[in-house]
């Protein structure tokens, strides 16, 4: 038995990686282009390809092949075991927690619902539900690094990236904020966003909205958070006018802690928050403003 | 430009989701339905194609005969016809789907400039059944796509990644998976949700194939088993909110 590891040089590779080497079993690694730095690993297989062309890594990853390969629950990890389950005939199974025998458990709904599935067939490729397993880094000695040219068939880079635009502003991203504010319909216009612009701002955070806010023209869609759009991780995430459609909370389960601000105490979202303040948005926010302006003693 | 769209019927689950007694589906009893969102967009998307490139949008999805609904709304937002694989609701595995779709494309008179799926479903999100399909129709298969255009034949795709977006180009035929946010879909009007009562829908019955990816049971995990600790109410709240923002060292 052996387990193949599709790495990025990102986390949730790492967290990959910490799940593979929990399945107990000797754990080879493949990155593509550059070897990845990593450890509790037997082999690194670096796939000369250049740059990110899923079905051509797909086709390296079959050409090492494994009984059970894992990527990340990330969309280049999706999409490369998609591929590669097709190349190998194996039985794909996506956002995975746990593996038990022939049986994993999945995560479907962004993870409001747990599914326990048997994978007939072999190879079986398991993609990582991302933020359930912590990513810990093993000791052990260097892995041996074996460069290779998989042999690519004939419309393999078909699909490729042939070119990248950096859009980034030079800010903190949705993504990787320590702190973000979200305002949901309960905010009531674009202009309502104002002062929890200005809150997020104050506190080095950025500005997130739910689904109704996008639908309605509030916010453009990549403050989105939620299942189908940002899934974050902040120390800190703040929901204001929000009442926790379990779409939107799937995008903020990793966050540390939730305070929900809210003037219906029985929201749903006040079953899924840490804290809750009761009130109108509209005072309170304004209001921690002025706090965190008094408590910085400007 | 012929362009098939694939939708799922998903049911809006709101704040709380609750199982069946035999733990093997979503207790719908009490819900609505509604296409799963990036597929909405999917349909929005193809609709834009044909209107500006002219030509016509075929939706083909999978499900119950309930699943007629999904189909109206997704001709409602513009698409000439639909073809419904009614099942009887059980749970199709990404394999035995992908084949289904894969039988009832290539039973179309249209040979498909392209073919739109969601990047994936709302529900199941197996994350594979149109790369399945690319690969058994011989076709590309670019994933994810928040914008999309068509020139000279050739495809034009960008995906967002971390600070900024992947430019993908590809010839057509092809296949392509999008995701909400490629487009805001349009409200229907009145007079296109009666023209969608009558486009024509097309009902075949799939084969059913065996699940290697057989799922064997649902569950709902368990919330914190508490309540949100309530800091206060009102503007009056804001000391208790910055006392946890020191404690958490976002201040």
């Amino acid at each position: 038995m052996s387990v193949l590891v599709l790495v990025e040089p990102d986390d949730l590779s790492r967290q990959a990686l910490t799940f593979a080497r929990g399945l107990g079993e000797p754990v080879d690694a493949l990155a593509v282009g550059e070897p990845v730095e990593l450890g509790g690993v037997r082999t690194l297989h670096v796939a000369e390809i250049d740059g990110y062309a899923p079905l051509a890594w797909a086709r390296a990853l079959a050409e090492v092949g494994a009984d059970t390969i894992v990527a990340a629950g990330s969309d280049h990890g999706h999409e490369v075991l998609a591929h590669a389950a097709v190349l190998t005939g194996g039985t794909f199974a996506a956002n995975v927690t746990a593996l038990e025998g022939d049986t994993v458990t999945r995560l479907r709904w962004g993870g409001s619902v747990v599914e326990e599935a048997r994978i007939h067939g072999a190879p079986r490729l398991l993609t990582v539900a991302p933020h359930v397993i912590a990513a810990e880094d093993a000791d052990g000695a260097a892995p041996e690094v074996r460069t290779f040219t998989p042999a690519l068939a004939d419309g393999d880079l078909a699909v490729r990236v042939a070119e990248h635009l950096d859009t980034s502003t030079g800010g903190v991203s949705l993504a990787d904020a320590p702190v973000v504010i979200s305002g949901g319909r309960g905010v009531g216009s674009e202009e309502g966003f104002t002062p929890l612009e200005e809150l997020a701002s104050l506190l080095g955070g950025v500005v997130g909205c739910s689904r109704a806010v996008t639908i309605a023209g509030w916010r453009p869609h990549t403050d989105q958070v939620g299942q189908t759009g940002t899934k974050i991780a902040p120390d800190l995430y703040i929901a204001a006018g929000i009442s926790g459609a379990t779409q939107h909370m799937a995008g903020c389960k990793g966050a540390k802690r939730v305070l929900a601000i809210n003037a219906d105490p029985d929201a749903a979202i006040l079953a899924s928050a840490d804290y809750a303040v009761i009130g109108d948005l509209a005072e309170v926010v304004p209001a921690i403003t002025a706090e965190v302006r008094r408590a910085r003693g400007s | 430009m012929n362009l098939l769209v694939c939708v799922k019927r998903v049911p809006l689950t709101g704040g709380k989701i609750v199982l069946t007694e035999d733990e093997r589906a979503i207790e719908t009893r009490h819900l609505g339905f509604t296409v799963s969102p990036h597929e909405e967009c999917g349909v929005e998307e193809a609709v834009r194609l044909v209107e500006r490139h002219g030509g016509e949008v075929v939706v083909l999805t999978l499900g119950p005969p309930e699943a007629e609904e999904q189909l109206r709304d997704a001709l409602a937002l513009g698409a000439d016809r639909g073809v419904l694989l009614a099942t009887d609701g059980g749970d199709w595995d990404p394999e035995a789907t992908a084949a289904a779709l894969v039988d009832a494309i290539r039973a179309e008179p249209a040979d498909f400039d392209l073919i739109v799926f969601g990047n994936e479903s709302a529900d199941n999100a197996n994350y594979q059944v149109p790369i399945r399909i690319a690969h058994a129709l011989g076709r590309p298969c670019i994933s994810g796509l928040k914008a999309l255009a068509v020139e000279e034949g050739q495809l034009r795709g960008e995906q967002e990644v971390a600070g900024g977006r992947d430019v993908y180009v590809a010839p057509l035929p092809a296949v392509v998976s999008v995701k909400e946010g490629i487009n805001l879909p349009r409200y229907p009007s009145v007079p296109a949700k009666l023209r969608a009562r009558r486009k024509p829908i097309e009902r075949r019955t799939p084969e059913p194939r065996p699940a290697r990816l057989e799922m064997l049971r649902l569950s709902v995990p368990p919330g914190r088993g508490r309540r949100a600790e309530v800091l206060g109410e009102g503007p009056a709240a804001a000391p208790a909110v910055v006392g946890v923002m020191q404690e958490l060292g976002v201040l």
